[in-house]
């Protein structure tokens, strides 16, 4: 672990705290990014260019502002009077520190599931494309079709809405 | 970093690289070890210096040529023609106020115009300026240039929100609605110039391009499928920096100035060096995908260094840029967004389509056929539709007859 894994992963952590602690919505949003942002350089540590970039392209380009139009679409950005922590916090903790704990255990374990792995595999964008085209080629189709769906119920949601208001 | 040495020692190679001679003789004062970095150091201080001075000479011509197609005179009083009229500006927007209103996200407000400068600077890192002159050379070049621009969205919400003012807001918010819809169509656009070259190696994509047919060089625009990509990437281009005709984010008409209302001094000069800063990059961008980046336009010319031909091809594009600007009216929103979604978006996939035969083909006039066949009767047909849903009957005048 370099110097530069600490950093970033200080700075990921941070980031992922304030969107969870800030009172402003905005913030949260904004913060998230931040958290965003350092995971995406973790992966350009790692020099897994590919899914570093995307990372940026879609996390921070697309999502993030989707987002941020998500919370300026539908209500306020202050914090309501009741405050931010919810009733069932509790709950909540527990079902994290569950994922936490999966997520975990299924990392550590990776490291011996995978015990041949010695030099650092140079995968270029190239071999990412013929995997995505050639051995994952199902998935990748059925995500597309995921994704087309739902664009086609957004649509007919908005149409819906227009056709009612006249 | 791209350093090839240099086996040649005419007149022609040395002063095509003597960039990057400067900076290898610069660099071999230092300690081996030092070296890699102080190259980048130096890359990097090159673009520092050299993009914001070309923005200084731009602002001036931009004045100068709006001013001759709006038959009046421009800038012409602080230097010869008008030439120093920058450093005028400069100092202005240096010593000026810096106003912050009352109730804006101080925190956000200041933030908003570094994150833009810096993350429009990011994406320079990757352009092949000449040969051997691009400062990193990664495998994943063109997914990075795009990657960075697409981060600039952020940073125009969080100026435009952080001002606390709804002409600011509104701004925001058609800047961000702008970007996405034609972030779509400008990706799509190089996707096609990927499928050929297949890279995404900007280097290597200039390189695919470099050879020639008897005088006439390879370049991706003179395809039928490269010239349909070309047009839709210079719209979508043009959208993307906000430039008229798509300046709905700023129009100052109806929204002051849209998310830069409330900056001032120092702050909104930086807005103003990262919109041309952007111009530069999507236009050097643009040169290095459908125009050989740093080739030639003609074989016998490549006796005049590579940065030559990437800075003039850059100079005409911003050239275009400001045509544009002093020849087309603003759109409206409802039409902007219908032409990204309803036009441009449909005819780049249809282009995809194209490209796909075009590389399948293999070589020959029948390609040229059939794509320049299915291209332009696409278009055709698509407009002629549009056209006919949107009735239009003879034009008349409300008020001139």
């Amino acid at each position: 672990m370099s110097p530069v894994f600490y950093i970033l992963a200080a700075f990921t952590v941070a980031g992922g705290l304030a969107a969870v602690l800030l009172k402003n919505t905005v913030h949260c949003a904004l913060a998230l990014t931040v958290a965003f942002a350092g995971l995406a350089l973790l992966f350009l540590n790692l020099d897994a260019q590919f899914v570093g970039f995307a990372q940026i392209l879609i996390y921070i380009g697309a999502v993030a502002i989707l987002v941020v139009f998500a919370i300026l679409l539908t209500r306020g950005t202050e914090t309501p009077r009741e405050g931010v922590f919810s009733r069932s916090w509790l709950a909540g903790l527990v079902i994290a520190a569950c994922v936490f704990s999966a997520l975990g255990w299924a990392v550590l374990e990776s490291a011996r599931a995978l015990p041949h792995e010695t030099a650092v595999p140079s995968v270029t964008v190239h071999d990412i494309g013929a995997a995505l085209l050639g051995r994952y080629v199902l998935p990748l189709e059925i995500v597309a079709l995921l994704l087309t769906s739902a664009t086609i119920g957004a649509v007919i949601v908005a149409m819906h809405e227009k056709g009612s208001a006249h | 970093m791209l350093a090839a040495p240099v086996s040649t020692h005419a007149l022609p190679a040395i002063v095509d690289q003597v960039f990057i001679l400067f900076k290898d003789w610069l660099v071999s004062f230092l300690p081996t070890s030092w070296r890699p970095a102080a190259g980048v150091v130096l890359g990097v201080i090159a673009i520092v210096c050299v993009f914001p001075a070309l923005f200084a000479l731009t602002t001036v011509f931009e004045r100068k040529g709006l001013g001759r197609m709006q038959n009046r005179y421009g800038p012409n009083r602080v230097g010869p023609y008008g030439l120093f009229q920058p450093i005028a500006d400069g100092v202005k927007s240096l010593t000026k106020e810096d106003v912050v209103p009352l109730n804006a996200d101080v925190m956000v407000h200041f933030l908003a115009p570094l994150t833009l400068v810096v993350t429009v600077f990011m994406g320079f890192a990757v352009l092949p300026m000449g040969r051997n002159m691009a400062l990193v050379s990664l495998d994943a070049g063109l997914l990075f240039f795009f990657s960075m621009s697409a981060a600039t969205e952020l940073s125009v919400f969080m100026a435009g929100w952080s001002s606390r003012n709804k002409y600011s807001l509104l701004g925001a918010m058609r800047a961000v609605a702008q970007m996405i819809s034609y972030e779509v169509p400008l990706l799509l656009s190089s996707v096609a110039v990927v499928m050929i070259s297949g890279s995404l190696s900007l280097p290597k994509i200039v390189e695919a391009q470099s050879g020639y047919t008897g005088v006439f060089p390879h370049w991706y625009i003179f395809t039928p499928w490269g010239l349909a990509s070309f047009l839709v990437f210079a719209i979508a281009a043009t959208a993307e920096t906000n430039r008229s005709p798509f300046d709905l984010p700023e129009g100052e008409s109806e929204i002051v100035a849209g998310y830069h209302t409330e900056y001032s001094g120092f702050k909104f000069a930086l807005f103003f060096l990262a919109e041309y800063l952007a111009m530069f990059s999507i236009s050097g961008i643009g040169v290095t995908l459908f125009l050989g980046g740093w080739s030639a336009p003609l074989s016998f010319l490549n006796v005049v260094p590579s940065w030559f031909w990437f800075f003039s091809k850059v100079m005409l594009s911003i050239f275009v840029f400001i045509w544009m600007r002093g020849t087309l009216p603003r759109l409206r929103q409802d039409q902007l967004m219908n032409f990204a979604w309803k036009f441009v978006l449909p005819f780049t996939l249809l282009n995809l389509g194209v490209t796909a035969l075009w590389r399948f083909m293999g070589e020959g006039w029948a390609r040229w056929v059939v794509c320049s066949v299915i291209l332009v009767g696409v278009y055709v047909l698509m407009g002629r539709v549009g056209m006919f849903k949107k009735h239009f009957g003879p034009r008349s005048y409300r008020y001139a007859e």
